[in-house]
């Protein structure tokens, strides 16, 4: 009754997918379902069919039906119904950070296990700062595919014209927030143009992370069941983030909507900002004028958080299918495909082999701010994530919010998010 | 007997299939969530166990859920008074013979033929601060700019507005279609009597109009509880659940956090105040409405 009940209520969405798949049905031996999520601009649907048409030249035995998916919030959900229906894909792209939510939910295998001893060469070969959002347990549950951190943006005729040197970024918070005080410029009670935009709108955890990473501060333990939200370098960090706005005046004060800050960066309305580097093709394409990329600034130390995609494999599979989903994202992610892919998307290529090859020396050569990112990847942490990661994440969220509002003191939002995340992950701590 | 027991087969049979699917898509979801709200969240491995009111037990200490249940209040108290008095006066505007009446008509109608998502997209940039369309209009009054969206007081007024402006054009037609019913003569009759135009529309307009004021007074009502796109596309319910409404918070809690059995509770607690609220009006309110 109760397994009937779920497949009625959630079933519609997984129809979907399901009939989707039964198209392109052929005698080939595996066929294999493939969701994938599109969270930047460009046509990514078309790269993807591109290389899985490739793959299946290679490999004639085997039928890979890409299916987009919609978001990665929408991949996620997708993906899950699928595996209460009885009918899960073979594999999938979705957020690193929900790796907690369906080992919870039983739904994935753990790509060591499937690879055997000869995958580890394979396995090792990625960053392991993208490494660090697959492995909990013991085990690889995600293989890193679509990957990005956080990088500041400036504008370069802005510093020129508030006496800055146009090729420096600020090294530090306390040059950030000297140059944003000269960048920001007021006419009477309004502003022409702010100094920095953090947005804070959707998920400010993400962008808040690349602050309390700069301060030393870790958030969460590596097992996903405690957070460290009240520590006072945590503290620190969002009052640095609320006075840049509140006391400085240098950021627009409450939210900073996360999709139009770039628009911001382009109508002039700020001269630096913090966004993905998923953005990089985007702002190559828009700013009217010559922008730089850099590091975010450090504080005890440079850092940031990674974001974005990796590889998951399902369970109610067979053997074969396994192995043909694991021969896919071992293509998918050699040193060719990873630069590939990374050059045009703008995603982080994810194996330090993939920077050495020919296509990928030459695009860094006519394009070094491409290089930024992957430079950072050496002071970046893995991106929050824990058990009920996006009940613990909201929770985190609203209380970065509330401080950015006003309505509370960052040491009192904190300390009350971590009592309420507390409450969350209680049932997680004993095994 | 069988020529009496043949047109009830037949009725039923024509009843069938509306039956079947109200039945699969309406009536048995129902009861499956009533019954779900009543188990714990199967997680992987675990299964769902029996727990009694415990989830309706949680959502008496959840504060994000009172929180939600206070904004969708504000939320109708703002918007469907407001959506009905504006589709009122536009139905009586474009009534009236006037220049370019069907452009008119089109013009009022159009935020309604738009999908809410597109809509909500095009606001959000209305409402961007700095250079959106409202600040840059209250910039040529003076005012500095203000961050509408990012700052609680004001999050839930934007949205209000927005819904008004995107409802009342389909209210209105209905109130056009009453108001084409109502026979020219009462209210010649009551111009010969020598009453002004306001007493003509308090007297005789406003009380004809009640039972489509209550037919669009209960689709608006619903209305305020059942459509969050807006909330999808621009604010996720924040900052810091000052946006969040009931729905939305369903969706979050179901297809975000995946406790499907909380989710459940709120969808049972969400459908019985909205069985309350139509009850309600229909028999309470029906009884004061005049009906021809």
């Amino acid at each position: 009754m109760k397994r009937l009940t779920r497949r009625a209520v959630l079933g519609g969405a997984a129809a979907m997918g399901v009939a989707l798949g039964a198209r392109r049905a052929t005698a080939a031996p595996v066929r294999l379902n493939f969701y994938f999520p599109v969270a930047v601009g460009g046509p990514i649907t078309k790269i993807i069919d591109g290389m899985v048409a490739d793959f299946e030249k290679e490999h004639a035995d085997v039928t890979v039906n890409a299916i987009y998916s919609g978001s990665y919030q929408d991949t996620t959900a997708k993906a899950l119904t699928a595996v209460k229906s009885g009918e899960p894909p073979h594999l999938a792209v979705a957020l690193s950070t929900d790796m907690f939510t369906f080992i919870d939910e039983d739904a994935i295998l753990p790509f060591d296990e499937i690879a055997g001893s000869g995958g580890k060469t394979w396995l090792d070969g990625f960053f392991p700062a993208f490494m660090a959002n697959s492995r909990a347990e013991g085990r690889v549950w995600g293989v890193p595919f679509q990957r990005s951190t956080i990088v500041l943006y400036w504008n370069k005729t802005a510093f020129r014209a508030a006496g800055l040197d146009p090729d420096k970024a600020p090294a530090t918070w306390d040059e950030m927030r000297g140059f944003a005080g000269k960048l920001t410029r007021r006419s009477g009670a309004d502003v022409a143009q702010w100094g920095v935009e953090i947005p804070s709108s959707g998920f400010p955890y993400w962008l808040f992370q690349g602050l309390t990473t700069e301060n030393g501060a870790i958030l969460m333990n590596e097992a996903g069941n405690e957070v460290y939200f009240d520590k006072p370098e945590v503290v620190e960090a969002l009052q640095y983030m609320v006075d840049l706005g509140r006391k400085w005046q240098v950021m627009p004060q409450g939210i900073i909507e996360w999709g139009t800050t770039p628009q911001d960066f382009f109508e002039r309305k700020t001269a630096m900002m913090w966004t993905t580097t998923g953005n990089l093709t985007n702002v190559r394409a828009n700013a009217p004028f010559p922008f730089g990329v850099a590091m975010l600034p450090a504080q005890k130390r440079r850092g940031s958080p990674t974001g974005g995609g990796n590889f998951y494999l399902f369970k109610k599979t067979s053997p074969a299918e396994r192995q043909a989903a694991l021969a896919f994202v071992q293509w998918m992610t050699t040193p060719e495909r990873a630069a590939e892919w990374g050059i045009k998307t703008g995603y982080v290529a994810v194996r330090p082999d993939a920077w050495t090859t020919p296509a990928m020396k030459r695009y860094v050569a006519n394009f070094p701010a491409a290089a930024v990112a992957r430079d950072q990847l050496e002071f970046a942490v893995a991106e929050f994530s824990t058990h009920d990661n996006q009940r613990v994440t909201k929770i985190l969220n609203d209380g970065l919010q509330a401080a950015l509002t006003g309505e509370k003191h960052p040491a009192q939002a904190l300390a009350d998010a971590q009592s309420e995340a507390d409450r969350v992950l209680r049932p997680y701590r004993r095994s | 007997m069988p020529s009496r027991l043949r047109p009830q087969i037949e009725g039923w049979l024509l009843l069938l299939p509306a039956a079947v699917l109200l039945a699969l898509f309406t009536h048995y979801p129902t009861v499956a969530t009533a019954i779900d709200s009543l188990f714990s969240t199967p997680r992987g491995a675990r299964g769902a166990v029996y727990v009694g009111l415990d989830n309706y037990a949680e959502m008496a200490g959840d504060p994000v859920f009172w929180q939600a249940l206070g904004n969708n209040l504000v939320f109708a108290l703002g918007t469907v008074p407001a959506a009905i008095a504006l589709a009122l006066l536009m139905a009586l505007l474009v009534d009236r013979k006037l220049a370019g009446r069907d452009f008119v008509r089109l013009a009022y109608f159009t935020p309604t033929v738009l999908p809410m998502i597109a809509v909500a997209n095009i606001w959000l940039f209305f409402y961007t601060p700095g250079y959106g369309l409202v600040d840059q209009l209250l910039h040529l009054l003076g005012a500095p700019s203000h961050n509408w969206l990012g700052s609680r007081g004001t999050v839930l007024p934007c949205l209000m507005v927005m819904t008004v402006w995107k409802e009342a054009g389909f209210f209105m037609i209905f109130y056009l279609a009453a108001l084409q019913q109502i026979p020219p003569s009462l209210g010649e009759a009551a111009a010969l009597e020598g009453a002004s135009r306001w007493t003509i529309f308090r007297r005789v307009t406003f009380p004809l109009l009640m039972p489509t004021t209550l037919f669009v007074l209960v689709n608006a009502l619903i209305n305020s509880f059942r459509l969050v796109d807006q909330i999808i596309v621009m604010t996720e319910g924040g900052p810091d659940n000052a946006s969040m409404l009931l729905l939305y918070y369903v969706f979050e809690v179901g297809f975000k956090y995946w406790d499907t059995a909380y989710a459940a509770a709120l969808t049972v607690l969400l459908l019985a105040l909205l069985a309350a609220l139509a009850l309600t009006q229909f028999l309470y309110f029906d009884r004061r409405v005049h009906y021809r």
